[in-house]
């Protein structure tokens, strides 16, 4: 059973221009001018119940305005969409029941009061009882590690604790799909880390479906098993992370410290591509394939102090695809 | 039916939690409403040297109720809606099983139980300080009195929630609520009773909205003639045709917001 289907998915938008300037101005007010801009274009996937999976692009490539046609809160412009067996755009309750979307710009906790007050409210909405209120706020406090900060107003909490709280109020009514746009933004790195932990955590204890983006490659690879790639509102990529990685970084990095620091780099280039020298610090990146080959070479005729393999940081690789623009 | 109690309570506690957080704003907000008793002066002071209909007490008692349906009737959903709209926090509203108006009006409600007490207080020093002005209403009339202020609040509700659906098409849909309240101010009987207007100019407000927002009840309380039937009747239909224009408008918008990005 597929809980998201997305067929030959687009959207595009009316933008209006203006020229700078009065000229323009009074241009744009008395006859606008509208463009259209093509967001999404022809974007299909399947994800199953239960999968972890990353949405990847740069910035303004079109994974929010997907994340928002996925859940109801703009219509497509053509194709097909389904979540857990609903057309989101009709907003039905037995479907908004199901789902949950948190954005990390944009809170929806009221700001003056306890973080408590709000989950009564949502608890309200999705007619929670009591008894029941009180056992998923327990068990998501505990998860959350949130204790004694859900009765100080929202205002007083970090930005941390806020984001686990406002995580809490997303997911009191425990929605079967999860869509998180850059649920880590701006925290600091502790603050990350338990964050991606409780969603991992949340997604073996519920089965839950999670959709996620972020520009913290960490989030990624700690969470996601699958990735999806949008450049310019075209699928690029869809499937395993480590495939990803092994067709698009088919390199290593290898970093030596050298006994003689007077090594020429003409002789370090038949080992591999010079990335950096610093003293006796040298970086060298080599094809996977002669991987052996080059570090044997080299503890055979270099007098190495000693010498680390590593993968290149998924940032840089990632980058690359984007700037190549084309998956092959 | 129980799960809609809860609900209701729920919106209406927390709402009021939110609402007494600002208890200095709170005040300043009841005395900001004041202008009926600035105006009660100008108009005591002036019905002293002339002929207005209404002698000096009668004038203060009509100001005084001006005042008190004012603090029942205050709204302020054009600003809270255009905001939300702007700032794209009506998107997570949107994802919820609940309509969004529901936080709106929840809110209004408990703000008018946060500053009852003020309310009150400041009537009673009123009385105080001006003793001849004291009066004990008809019970009829106050009978009355209570859901006309009820429907009031609902036709001022409804009116500025529907122009703030404007938010959708234009971003700063408070400023119709600004011109709108132009006419609010000196046709529903704010600045002085209609009394003053000519009769062919009362006959006319009479089938505009604005009478019954506030010289309406006010009227009522202080005793003053009104057509009570009439003017019920004008004001729920004012109500249901709001509402319907209401009703359409944010489908249209919705479909509107969802088109430009959510």
């Amino acid at each position: 059973m597929t809980v998201i289907l997305v067929e030959n998915l687009s959207k595009v938008y009316p933008v209006a221009d203006k020229e700078a300037g009065l000229r323009g101005t009074l241009l744009h007010f008395f006859r606008r001018k509208y463009r259209s801009i093509k967001a999404v274009e022809d974007v299909s996937f399947q994800i199953q119940p239960g999968e972890v999976v990353g949405f990847l692009g740069p910035n303004g490539a079109g994974k929010t305005t997907t994340l928002k046609m996925l859940t109801g809160l703009i219509h497509p412009s053509s194709g097909n969409v389904r979540v857990a067996g609903h057309v989101p755009f009709n907003r039905r309750p037995a479907f908004l029941e199901k789902i949950t979307l948190v954005m990390g710009q944009k809170q929806q906790l009221l700001w003056d009061l306890p973080a408590l007050d709000s989950l009564r409210i949502n608890a309200a909405v999705y007619g929670i009882s009591d008894r029941e209120f009180k056992r998923r706020v327990g068990e998501l406090t505990e998860m959350l590690s949130l204790e004694a900060k859900l009765n100080q107003p929202v205002r007083k909490l970090s930005l941390g604790e806020r984001m686990k709280a406002e995580l809490m109020a997303a997911l009191l009514h425990q929605p079967q799909v999860l869509f998180l746009d850059e649920p880590t933004l701006g925290l600091d790195v502790n603050a990350q880390v338990s964050v991606r932990e409780f969603l991992r955590e949340y997604n073996q204890r519920y089965q839950a479906t999670i959709l996620l983006t972020s520009h913290y490659m960490a989030d990624i690879t700690a969470l996601c098993d699958r990735v999806l790639l949008i450049h310019q509102g075209h699928l690029i990529y869809d499937g395993g992370l480590a495939e990803l990685l092994e067709q698009f970084a088919p390199y290593r990095e290898v970093k030596l410290e050298l006994a003689c620091p007077e090594c020429e780099t003409a002789v370090l280039e038949s080992y591999g591509e010079v990335e950096s020298i610093a003293g006796r610090e040298v970086r060298l990146i080599v094809r996977r394939d002669q991987l052996t080959q080059s570090v044997a070479r080299l503890l055979a005729e270099l007098e190495v102090l000693d010498l680390t393999v590593t993968d290149p940081p998924i940032e840089e690789v990632i980058g690359r695809v984007f700037r190549s623009g084309v998956v092959a | 039916m129980k799960k809609l109690l809860k609900k209701i309570t729920t919106f209406l506690s927390v709402y009021y939690a939110y609402m007494v957080e600002y208890r200095a704003e709170l005040i300043l907000w009841v005395l900001s409403g004041s202008l009926p008793l600035i105006l009660m002066g100008v108009w005591i002071q002036a019905a002293q040297g002339g002929q207005f209909g209404l002698s000096p007490v009668e004038f203060a008692r009509y100001f005084l109720a001006v005042f008190l349906i004012r603090q029942f009737t205050v709204v302020w959903v054009v600003w809270e809606f255009e905001r939300e709209v702007v700032e794209g926090k009506l998107s997570p509203r949107l994802l919820q099983p609940v309509d969004p108006v529901w936080h709106h009006v929840a809110a209004h409600l408990a703000e008018r139980a946060a500053r009852l007490p003020f309310s009150l207080f400041l009537v009673g020093l009123f009385f105080l300080l001006y003793p001849q002005s004291f009066w004990i209403p008809h019970w009829f009339n106050l009978l009355l009195f209570i859901p006309a202020v009820a429907i009031a609040f609902v036709l001022r509700f409804l009116t500025q929630y529907t122009f703030a659906i404007f938010a959708f098409w234009t971003e700063r849909a408070s400023a119709i609520e600004q011109f709108w309240f132009l006419f609010y101010l000196f046709l529903s009987g704010m600045i002085g009773p209609l009394e003053l207007f000519p009769e062919g100019v009362r006959n006319f407000l009479a089938w505009t909205p604005f009478p019954y927002m506030i010289y309406f009840p006010a009227s009522l309380i202080v005793g003053l003639p009104v057509n009570v039937g009439q003017s019920f009747a004008a004001i729920i239909g004012w109500c249901v045709i709001f509402f319907i224009i209401n009703r359409w408008l944010w489908k249209k918008g919705l479909k509107k917001y969802s088109g430009m990005g959510a």
